[in-house]
């Protein structure tokens, strides 16, 4: 390296943005240097992603930006007018987002997608920008490049849209590349390989600026990290020592609310008051097995397909079964396109199975007609990922309550309003959420309100399919501890479906592990983590976030 | 490929059948006596055996459901029937007056998209203040019923102004106010839904993506973001452009501009079922055949669903 070259890629000091009179980003001051990746890890509000497009001056129209420096590749940025960022954004600084099928334009081939810098930046004719795309995603390591850039975004597997996308941003081989949340859609096996992407971009002498709201994730690749509070960098250091030995009290929460590797009953979510506090007893949930007889809920050899546009059938879920004890949890993992969710779909007879059938307490379940399950329907709850979408929207939550309780046609207010609040206090609301709209609430909120609902019938067994997979990591911890102590007060049996092996591992008794719609391994889940048997389960594990550092 | 359009034709098929069979006993709805249409109208003096000679050779003393089979036998052989009022075949008349109210309804189509795009694109790039303006401007000029635009636009064109003709005179200039009549609530209604969609679009990641390799504010709007708007209002087209020729009736007539919509309505004045008839399969037709095109072109415009 000349010394005329500076080592930073990029140099922020008391950087502030504020929207109107508020605040967002508080002066945060932090340098990376090229080859070296530093990870800004934040709960969802705390500033991190403002700050990172503050550093493309993309902020917004009604953002206020200021700092006392800001320089990218040694160059100041501060104050620039649109047309001097235009010219640097793509060259000097690379932006990776989330979820590739939305963050590369649908209606266009990605070959165009990652050519548009070339062409913006550059005075390259068509052939040659042709044949750097290729390069690109070569390098990215997209297999047969030259078919693959005629192709939309939709037609290409998650993993392979977001090398594309990371290839669109790369074009310029920019000295710096801000990649936001960029593996949050993606399934554990697919989010190894893009952070091992971006991992050798980062050894190519890239600086990379991560962020995410999940420390494992970036554990595994960052150099240093910055955890973000309120507008704030309250802690940064090596991966090693953030992860390690956190000093403060929010970095203490986050690496508590990793899942992965905590035994079952440990909880993740740590109060303030409870983390100055000598340390809560942990008492796992005695994992005493009962009696083989007391299956609650069986599938005995389930299949179900769909046709396929084309008119072919799909094969959504082949020959599984499985049984849930009373009392305890069953953990469905899988990627997406494995069946799970088909699978919940069967077991909530919502839908009904080709071959074999569903038992609940040793009943007929989806091969008895609609009538009689009706009188079985309230032991068999629900909660769904997507809580937003699945409320009525004009509802408040107090009319979203009593509709689940059965009493939205009979009036008897205070009586009606007293149980609403048992209701809400047992997921930890408060009586004021009861007039709000879905909208006006946190996602967690939303998914406690879920979990009200589901509750509010007194199932026996609780069939959650993804519970916590659009949650910050903090919020999962808070959900996962809630779900866990209801099971501990109510002995509910849960089906715990979700693609995150790390989750499943910290609640579940038995695990099942789907792939392309069929059961390939299931047991106890400390055997399955200790000695996994199938090829598949050992893959699926060794890519789970895991705090490595 | 082939199953689709055999589909497409069973269902344009389909939907002709029902435009006859529908408009058939529609016009008999209107009272008065056919017989009567053909001897010169509900003034003319006929007398009652040139009536009953009439009823005989037409076919009007025939049970209904005879008449209606025959009526679709020479549908069916593309015969249109003769005009009762005006003792000529129907087809070469009706024909010969589709070119104009076409015109017509192309243009204030063309327009009604430009104004709309423009009204869009300007409204979502020029702030707070624009996009209430450009709103506004959207739900006033959809609202707008095409008689009072009409009238207005003469008083202060051609009465106020005398820029334009109020009478179309065939030229050029004679088609101004008529086509601006039926595009502004048209235009209206196409910026309403592209601006929508405009603003959907430039919200989305994928824009942001753009701006983060340097492309442009005209750029994110030509590359990406305007071919996003477009869809909904290209399926829209379709259905606007049936809109525009029922539209072009009252057009027409305010206008005194020759074309079907004025045929169709001297027709249904006259009671001459074959003239109605044959109008309304004509327009059919054509709005068959649009809905084809704007299929076509969401295909074009959208890659998506050219994948399988």
């Amino acid at each position: 390296m000349s010394m005329t070259e500076p080592a930073a890629a990029l140099t922020v000091r008391n950087l502030r943005v504020g929207f109107r009179a508020d605040p967002v980003v508080r002066g945060v001051s932090f340098e990376i240097a090229r080859g070296e990746c530093l990870a800004i890890v934040g709960e969802s509000g705390s500033g991190k992603s403002v700050t990172a497009r503050s550093l493309l001056g993309l902020a917004g129209a009604n953002a206020r930006v200021s700092a006392d420096r800001l320089e990218l590749a040694g160059r100041n940025v501060l104050g620039l007018t649109d047309r001097a960022w235009r010219a640097r954004r793509g060259k000097d600084v690379g932006l990776v987002l989330q979820d590739a099928l939305v963050s590369l334009d649908p209606l266009r081939p990605i070959g165009r997608e990652i050519a548009d810098s070339l062409r913006l930046h550059t005075t390259l004719g068509a052939a040659a920008r042709a044949r750097r795309v290729l390069e690109l995603l070569d390098a990215v390591g997209l297999p047969d490049p030259a078919r693959q850039v005629q192709k939309l975004s939709g037609q290409l597997s998650g993993g392979e849209r977001q090398r594309a996308l990371i290839a669109a941003a790369i074009a310029l081989d920019p000295p710096l590349l801000i990649a936001d949340e960029p593996t949050t859609a993606l399934d554990v096996t697919v989010q190894a390989q893009i952070l091992a992407l971006l991992e050798q971009i980062t050894r190519a002498g890239t600086a990379v600026l991560l962020i995410s709201h999940d420390l494992a994730v970036v554990s595994r690749i960052a150099d240093r990290v910055a955890v973000m509070h309120d507008g704030l960098l309250v802690e940064t250091g090596s991966s090693r020592q953030v992860l390690g030995s956190p000093r403060r009290e929010q970095t203490r929460r986050m690496v508590a609310a990793i899942p992965a590797d905590k035994p079952r009953g440990t909880r993740l979510s740590l109060t303030l008051r409870a983390a100055d506090a000598p340390s809560p007893p942990r008492v796992p949930i005695p994992s005493a097995v009962p009696p083989a007889s007391t299956a609650v809920l069986e599938a005995i050899g389930l299949s179900r397909s769909f046709r396929r546009p084309d008119g072919s059938r799909h094969l959504a879920v082949d020959d599984v079964s499985f049984a849930l004890q009373r009392g305890t949890t069953l953990g469905i993992v899988g990627e997406s396109g494995s069946g799970k969710t088909t699978t919940a779909r069967l077991l909530l007879a919502l839908l009904a199975p080709e071959r074999g059938e569903v038992r609940v307490f040793g009943e007929p379940w989806s091969a008895a007609s609609e009538k009689t399950r009706r009188g079985l329907r309230p032991s068999v709850g629900a909660i769904y990922q997507d809580a937003l979408g699945s409320f009525d929207p004009r509802w408040s939550v107090a009319e979203i309550l009593t509709d689940a309780l059965g009493l939205l046609q009979r009036r008897r207010a205070p009586l009606t309003t007293a149980r609403l609040v048992t209701l809400l206090d047992e997921v930890g609301l408060a009586a004021a959420v009861l007039p709000r709209r879905p909208l006006e609430l946190s996602g967690g909120q939303r998914q406690r309100v879920g979990i009200a609902r589901a509750l509010a019938a007194r199932p026996e067994i609780l069939i959650c399919d993804e519970p916590v997979s659009s949650l910050d990591v903090s919020v999962q911890a808070q959900v996962l501890d809630l779900l866990d102590d209801l099971q501990r007060e109510r002995g509910l049996s849960l089906i715990f479906i979700s693609h995150d092996l790390g989750v499943v591992q910290h609640v579940s008794d038995e695990i099942a592990v789907m792939r392309a719609g069929c059961l390939v391994e299931s047991g106890p889940a400390a055997r399955v983590f200790a000695a996994p048997q199938h090829p598949y389960s050992m893959q699926l594990l060794a890519a789970v976030p895991r705090l490595s550092a | 490929m082939i199953g689709r359009v055999a589909a497409r034709l069973g269902g344009a098929v389909f939907v002709l059948w029902a435009v006859a069979s529908i408009t058939f006993f529609a016009v008999r709805l209107i009272p008065g006596d056919p017989a009567q249409a053909v001897l010169g109208g509900p003034g003319s003096q006929a007398s009652p055996e040139a009536l009953a000679m009439v009823r005989n050779e037409y076919g009007f003393d025939q049970p209904v459901l005879v008449q209606y089979l025959a009526q679709l036998g020479r549908l069916a052989t593309g015969d249109l029937g003769r005009s009762y009022a005006l003792n000529q075949d129907v087809g070469p008349l009706v024909l010969s007056q589709l070119g104009g109210t076409l015109l017509l309804a192309v243009l204030a189509l063309a327009l009604a998209w430009l104004l709309a795009l423009a009204l869009a694109a300007w409204s979502t790039r020029g702030g707070t203040v624009a996009a209430r303006v450009g709103s506004g401007l959207e739900t006033v000029a959809a609202a707008l019923p095409h008689f009072w635009l009409a009238t207005s636009l003469i008083v202060v064109f051609s009465i106020w102004l005398g820029v334009f003709p109020p009478v179309s005179t065939g030229g050029a200039t004679g088609l101004v106010l008529p086509v601006l009549t039926l595009a502004i609530p048209l235009a209206g209604f196409l910026g309403q839904i592209m601006r929508e969609s405009l603003l959907l679009a430039l919200e989305s990641p994928f824009v942001l993506s753009a701006r983060s390799r340097g492309e442009s504010e005209r750029g994110v709007l030509w590359t990406h973001a305007l071919r996003h708007a477009s869809l909904p209002a290209i399926s829209l087209s379709g259905w606007a452009f049936g809109s525009l020729i029922s539209g072009a009736v009252v057009v027409e007539t305010i206008f005194a501009r020759p074309g079907l919509g004025r045929t169709l309505l001297n027709a249904v004045t006259l009671r001459d079922v074959p003239m109605v008839i044959g109008v309304v399969m004509i327009v059919a037709v054509v709005y068959i055949l649009m809905t084809l095109l704007t299929d076509a072109a969401t295909r074009l415009a959208d890659p998506r669903l050219r994948l399988s």
